[in-house]
């Protein structure tokens, strides 16, 4: 039997504590390049969304520069994010207990872990960010390539251009709203950030947040 | 015939506006000048066009710009647009009057409007890269501009154009730089027909009433002046032959705005994006200080201990 919440590498080892290897070096890789992308595209995108967010170009080495760069930074965050995305779709598919779970949001919120369900390698929350994030990137890309107008002037209409503009604004205070969470809750929920730098948790972690998923690992249900 | 702008004097002067006169300017806040320009107005008078594409000569001429050679299509717009070098442009239009029956040849010089609500300059995100004076000129600023093209998503006339040259945003600058000593617009100076006349607004307001006048003398009973509210009024307005129906002159737009997409995107989304954005912020740090970190316990290492067989290997 195989549970599709368990990816390549995770793996259990035992000792005191627990350690559980939760990504691969090349997920980890893939995840730094996406965040340093979406970074850079917060800071040129916001200082030409806002004229007190301006002084944000002197980063890129001006407007033009952050003019020139932001697009081509975009191209590299949807190639990397495309990474993630084939990584991470089969353990982020809704699974039964993620109900139970958003119904007992206050509880998530006030730290009373005790009274959630048993979720897998990733929590409803974390679902929605993974699926948020995934289409909030097409939504950018699409709408980025229709005002790219250095070398797509011609592919769109003024009309579509407007309506192109005003969907990357808003997809982009969107997806940083989603970073925003994302970046809160690996500070707040402690002991999650080494998944992401040395790629492993504590077995405490996991039993904590994931316990449904140390089980499956525990009980050698490999990952299909 | 309206009294042309007589030369200068050889001698150089002191511009009559400068950075002194600005009543906006793009991504900042200006602090309106106490007195303010008269209004001047370019005037263009359709029905006095002959097509010679004088002013579009002039034009090159004076703003010293280079345009491609182009090619005939079969039309007699040349260039078939506006371009980065290319500030004015006669549209010729082949037009049947239903009424008459009467083939009409139409011939609109195109160029920037000078809005008096400026939509390049609303869309703009670069500090002091298009801005407008007190006298109605909006001009743009070569050095502060970024290339966005935001410009040309503002503008309801579909004016300006990017060079892929310097990867700045062109447009006529209603000869900003000849006004400023006391002549007329280069292309006004050129046409030979005084179908381009330049004076303050109100002189061109006057004058047009005298045109239409004429006009409707003629037997052109819907002649009037283009000069659309919905942008505020510009300062460059045209004397149409048939101004109830502006769209025959090579889609001269009826009612131009700035387009409610334009306004949400800097209006309300600007001030509620960065709103949104504060508060996923704010809710995280009140967050953490009511609710503090969720920290594993020793008693969730001990579990995980006895889930994977106890003994440390």
């Amino acid at each position: 039997m195989t549970a599709r919440d368990i990816e390549p590498g995770d793996m259990v080892h035992k000792g005191h504590p627990v350690t559980v290897d939760r990504y691969t070096a090349g997920a980890r890789l893939n995840h730094w390049v996406t965040a340093a992308s979406l970074i850079l595209l917060a800071l040129s995108g916001l200082a030409l969304f806002h004229p007190s967010l301006f002084f944000l170009t002197g980063l890129f080495g001006g407007g033009q520069w952050t003019r020139t760069i932001h697009p081509w930074i975009g191209v590299v965050l949807f190639f990397s994010f495309t990474g993630l995305f084939l990584r991470f779709w089969k353990a982020n598919l809704w699974a039964r207990e993620d109900k139970a779970w958003l119904n007992r949001i206050r509880d998530v919120l006030t730290n009373h872990e005790e009274r959630l369900p048993e979720v897998g390698k990733y929590n409803a929350g974390q679902k929605f960010i993974f699926w948020g994030m995934s289409f909030l990137v097409i939504v950018l890309i699409v709408t980025g390539f229709a005002i790219w107008d250095q070398y797509f002037n011609n592919l769109t209409s003024i009309p579509v251009k407007r309506v192109a503009v005003l969907t990357h604004s808003i997809a982009a205070v969107a997806i940083i709203c989603i970073w925003i969470v994302h970046v809160y809750a690996a500070i707040w929920v402690r002991g999650t950030i080494s998944a992401m730098t040395r790629g492993r948790v504590t077995g405490g972690w996991a039993w904590r947040h994931h316990r449904k998923w140390l089980r499956e690992l525990v009980s050698g249900k490999r990952g299909g | 015939m309206f009294p042309p702008i007589p030369n200068p004097a050889t001698k150089p002067v002191p511009p009559k506006f400068g950075e002194q006169d600005l009543i906006r300017r793009s991504a900042s806040r200006v602090t309106p000048p106490a007195q303010r320009q008269t209004e001047i107005a370019k005037l263009i008078d359709v029905s006095k066009c002959i097509g010679c594409k004088a002013c579009q000569s002039a034009c090159i001429e004076w703003n010293d710009t280079r345009p491609e050679i182009g090619v005939n299509t079969g039309v007699y717009d040349n260039p078939h647009d506006l371009t980065p070098n290319m500030f004015t442009l006669m549209r010729f239009t082949e037009w049947v009057n239903p009424e008459t029956e009467n083939l009409e040849w139409l011939i609109r010089k195109d160029g920037c409007m000078h809005c008096a609500d400026p939509g390049c300059l609303k869309a703009c995100p670069a500090p002091g890269a298009i801005v407008q004076y007190s006298n109605g000129i909006v001009d743009f600023v070569h050095q502060n501009c970024i290339g966005c093209g935001y410009c040309v998503k503002g503008c309801p006339f579909n004016i300006p154009r990017i060079s892929p040259v310097d990867h700045t945003a062109y447009k006529c600058t209603l000869c900003s730089d000849r006004i400023a000593v006391g002549q007329g617009p280069a292309c006004a100076k050129a046409c030979p027909t005084q179908a381009i006349v330049f004076g303050t607004k109100d002189e061109m307001k006057h004058w047009a009433d005298l045109r239409i006048e004429d006009l409707k003398s003629r037997g052109f009973q819907n002649a009037g002046l283009y000069d659309p509210p919905g942008v505020g009024g510009t300062h460059v307005m045209y004397v149409l032959h048939h101004a109830d129906q502006p769209e025959i002159y090579a889609n001269l737009p009826k009612n131009p705005t700035i387009s409610p997409i334009v306004e949400l995107w800097k209006g309300v989304a600007k001030y509620a994006g960065l709103g949104v954005m504060g508060f996923a912020v704010a809710f995280g740090f009140l967050h953490h200080l009511v609710m503090g970190p969720n920290r594993v316990t020793e008693a969730d290492e001990a579990n995980a201990e006895n889930l994977t067989g106890g003994n440390p290997s």
